[in-house]
């Protein structure tokens, strides 16, 4: 090796940027999903196999592995089967922490989701509360999950433990 | 029988199915379009999901540009009760490898492999420039045409092909698919009408460039007395080995396929007549290097099916190579067969399968 290449500091970092953009294709059954949001409703399937309800429904039951078919509409209360209060910060928050984010399973539905928790003190969530998805105004209603602006305690007594216990 | 296939324990290709190969599938998500594939493959044998043991799945999230896009594929199967499960980031030929590799073990008959992707989400020039060294070739972004036309030219410079010869591959290629009805691009075009094309990177002009394609393909492999009750023409793998070479395209002689060669040594393709072969070959070119790089003479049938260059959905192509050469052999159009798959830039890694009849 020559003395100047022997001078040189090693390299240690490499950068090498990338950028991909990609269309994105939600499918038939997501797409129902999607314009029930548009909507202001929640859209699931039910499995023909096992009777199960999924929402969002990605178009098959992933554990009979046969089409979801039958579209059902779900309530707009659901209970929190699970939750975490969120205390620290990270890059590209838009919610002021302390927040709740749960894990809330809609009425009717077999399958849990997660969303926002609001209107409530951190410290009163728990597991089996009611609660009931706000939305945007109806103007502003778009085939996303920022439809639904948050979820809050819709006053009923709470869900018996025996009623989600399998969802957890 | 091949002197190799007195070393493996016997695997039969016991079925076979793809979806329709089209330019963009923008209704159904992976799972949507993968669901009637599965249902076909254990349909066509009478069969159901619990009565394979093992499952293995080719495709890549880059496709995608979502991460673990194999995991939710399986909702497409259904995994319950819970089973043996593996995913490699390669065509479905190579899956249907490492499928082939746990039977040859005893310890389960039957396997499902299958594959997916969709071409058709991003820009797949310069996604598959990320299979690259990241170090060293990547961040100049040769774009897979301008590679694979790099590899052209290397091979015209040999005096080993002409221009000509790329068109009457392309030509053949997809007059042949005008019998495959799961083909992307069909059509019965003359070689001195192809040469009439604009090129996209010289010396590749149109017609030697693979199609951009979305789809689907599923296998189930079957071994012991499944095999036999899955088919009344069992269709044996007799041969299989997969190599590679260098990732440094400047270290290769792009004009031989050397891995290609060596694989089908151990994969005995010599042991004896070959009556077609599919070959996974992309572009024009890479026909001729991979047919001399296996041995095949002017009275092989190549690709039959129309090949990659009538229908090339990612990360199946090579899978359903060995699916059609699979059912030449169970219709009795061929007693023997070769099939391979490629993976990487300009023919970097390469898979050769022997399948025989009963």
């Amino acid at each position: 090796m020559s003395d100047e290449t022997t001078e040189l500091a090693p390299v240690t970092t490499l950068a090498t940027p990338i950028r991909l953009d990609f269309d994105f294709t939600p499918g038939i059954a997501q797409s129902k999903f999607l314009r029930g949001l548009e909507h202001g409703t929640f859209m699931g399937q039910r499995c023909a196999t096992c009777g199960k309800v999924y929402v969002p429904s990605r178009g098959s039951c992933p554990t009979d592995g046969v089409p979801t078919t039958e579209d059902v509409l779900l309530g707009n209360s659901g209970t929190v089967t699970t939750y975490c209060v969120v205390n620290v910060p990270f890059a590209g928050q838009s919610i002021e922490i302390p927040y709740i984010c749960a894990q809330i399973l809609l009425d009717g539905a077999n399958l849990s989701f997660m969303g926002l928790i609001q209107e409530i003190p951190t410290d009163q969530i728990r597991m089996g509360m009611r609660v009931e998805a706000v939305w945007v105004d109806e103007a502003d209603l778009t085939p996303s999950l920022a439809s639904v602006r948050y979820f809050r305690p819709n006053g009923e007594d709470d869900a018996d433990y025996e009623t989600y216990k399998e969802y957890l | 029988m091949s002197a190799a296939a007195r070393t493996v324990r016997p695997v039969s290709v016991a079925s076979f199915a793809q979806s329709q190969n089209v330019r963009k599938d923008d209704e159904r998500n992976e799972v949507e379009g993968l669901m009637p594939v599965i249902a076909e493959v254990f349909g066509n044998i009478g069969i159901t999901k619990d009565d394979v043991d093992f499952i293995c799945s080719g495709s890549t999230d880059y496709l995608i540009g979502g991460p673990f896009s194999f995991v939710m594929a399986l909702d497409a199967v259904g995994v319950w009760p819970p089973r043996s499960e593996s995913h490699v980031e390669m065509d479905g030929a190579f899956a249907l490898y490492e499928a082939w590799v746990l039977l040859q073990e005893g310890e389960i008959d039957a396997a499902l492999v299958y594959s997916f992707g969709r071409s058709s989400l991003g820009d797949l020039r310069e996604i598959l420039t990320l299979q690259l060294d990241p170090y060293y070739e990547a961040p100049l972004w040769p774009d897979i045409v301008s590679l694979s036309a790099l590899q052209a030219r290397a091979l015209l410079d040999a005096g080993k092909a002409t221009e000509a010869d790329f068109a009457e591959v392309a030509s053949r290629s997809r007059r042949d698919a005008l019998a495959n009805p799961k083909a992307q691009v069909r059509n019965d075009t003359a070689p001195d009408v192809l040469l009439q094309d604009d090129y996209v990177v010289a010396p590749l002009r149109r017609h030697a460039l693979p199609p951009i394609t979305d789809g689907a393909a599923a296998v189930v492999l079957a071994a012991g007395d499944k095999a036999g009750q899955w088919s009344d023409r069992p269709v044996w793998i007799t041969g299989f080995d997969h190599r590679m070479e260098t990732h440094s395209l400047g270290a290769r002689d792009l004009t031989t396929s050397p891995s290609t060669t060596r694989a089908a040594e151990v994969a005995g393709v010599a042991a004896g007549k070959v009556d077609i072969a599919e070959i996974h070959a992309p572009f024009a070119h890479q026909e001729l290097i991979l047919t001399e790089a296996l041995g095949l003479d002017d009275s092989v049938v190549i690709n039959p099916s129309g090949g990659a260059l009538a229908a090339n959905p990612l990360m199946s192509a090579g899978l359903i190579r060995i699916g059609e050469a699979a059912e030449r052999i169970r219709s009795g159009q061929a007693d023997r067969a070769v099939a391979h798959a490629t993976s990487g830039p300009c023919l970097q890694q390469n898979l050769v399968c022997v399948l025989e009849g009963a």
